[in-house]
């Protein structure tokens, strides 16, 4: 059933939350350390367990997948409620902190983004939801 | 009229926001068919347009959630919150190759290391030459380089002043804009066009809402390896920004 899929996205994102709270708390941190990213490694593992066992059925797919598809227009959205107009009104510490340190962070990955080159990710995918 | 919608935007708002953020999508997939003739990707556009927008509702409304901040489109700051957004992130990990992300899981690490100091270094810098000389201040301003959580919780921490903090707020949500809008146009020059790369940019730019928004008008493939490294580093920054990184700028200023 699908929300099998939405249910275990579910309860992988609200493990990642508290784990990476916990990990927070233990590193005397006050936020929230990689509680995502320990989400999407619970996930993956998840995944490769159903798998192996051939419970990956496409209804539980299609209940991870489609969230995942509506990541664009939620970054869209994501986008719209940034305070674009504070920090385009902050002046010239905040526009030479960000620019220079975008630029500078671009050149560096210019450098290790060649080290060691993959192949480029294949094609078939579902993750942009769209066909373009 | 005005009270009617206002009541509907209470009600449905989220569903408002789905067919706004629909026709934005809409509107930004023609202009990238028919007026940059796919050269610009339809997504990059829609960013582009939302922050256009976000900006607009700002400087009309005076608040600083952008257009969110418009009662009948409240809508859009549920689902492009952080609960949705991080729903969302989790949900690609789906695509991601296992053996992929574990072998670009060192140069993530690198990387993350490199995307704390070399922001952290330059927005400093940029603060101690514009005239903040404490070391507090220059603080919060470097770690607002790092990411917009970094410098508030920063800040927080060692007691700047709001002033300040509002400073460091914005200098990383520019940053965040700056990654989102450049991401596309600056990716084939870095290289940025398979996973291992995708690793190494999440932990270097560290911005959550940058690397994804700008991986996703690069190559909507890459997004979850970028979101993997990057989702680690605001809780590194905060780790060292009110600790290791305020006690060797103490130390540098004096005081």
């Amino acid at each position: 059933m699908t929300i099998f899929g939405v249910a275990l996205l579910a309860v992988c994102t609200l493990a990642g939350a508290l784990l990476g709270d916990l990990l927070g708390m233990a590193l005397h941190v006050k936020s929230n350390v990689g509680g995502v990213g320990i989400a999407m490694i619970l996930l993956i593992l998840v995944r490769v367990w159903l798998q192996k066992r051939g419970l990956l059925s496409h209804p539980l797919k299609l209940g991870v997948e489609f969230w995942a598809s509506l990541y664009i227009p939620i970054v869209v959205a994501m986008a719209s409620i940034q305070n674009v107009a504070g920090a385009v009104r902050g002046g010239p510490v905040v526009v030479t902190a960000a620019l220079a340190s975008v630029l500078l962070c671009w050149g560096v990955m210019a450098l290790i983004g060649r080290m060691g080159r993959d192949e480029p990710v294949s094609d078939d995918r579902v993750l942009a939801g769209d066909p373009e | 009229m005005l009270k009617e919608l206002n009541a509907l935007a209470a009600a449905q708002g989220l569903i408002i926001a789905f067919a706004v953020v629909g026709l934005i999508m809409a509107a930004s997939y023609v202009v990238s068919k028919r007026l940059t003739f796919g050269r610009i990707h339809g997504s990059a556009i829609a960013i582009l347009v939302g922050l256009l927008l976000a900006w607009a509702g700002g400087a009309v409304t005076g608040g600083s959630k952008g257009l969110a901040d418009i009662p009948l489109l409240a809508g859009l700051g549920v689902l492009g919150g952080a609960m949705l957004r991080d729903f969302a992130i989790v949900a690609t990990a789906f695509e991601v190759d296992p053996d992929k992300a574990r072998r670009a899981g060192l140069l993530g690490a690198l990387a993350i290391g490199l995307g704390t100091i070399i922001p952290f270094c330059v927005g400093g810098a940029a603060a101690w030459a514009l005239g903040y000389r404490d070391a507090v201040s220059v603080t919060t301003i470097g770690a607002g380089a790092i990411t917009y959580i970094v410098g508030p919780v920063t800040g927080a921490a060692i007691g700047a002043s709001s002033a300040v903090m509002a400073l460091s707020i914005a200098a990383g949500v520019l940053k965040a804009i700056l990654v989102m809008v450049g991401t596309p146009f600056a990716a084939k020059a870095m290289g940025l066009n398979n996973p291992r790369s995708a690793m190494a940019y999440g932990g270097l730019m560290g911005t959550v809402s940058g690397v994804t928004g700008g991986l996703a008008a690069t190559d909507p493939a890459l997004v979850p390896y970028g979101a993997l490294t990057a989702t680690f580093h605001t809780g590194i920054g905060c780790l060292l920004g009110p600790s290791v990184l305020y006690f060797a700028v103490k130390a540098l200023l004096g005081g």
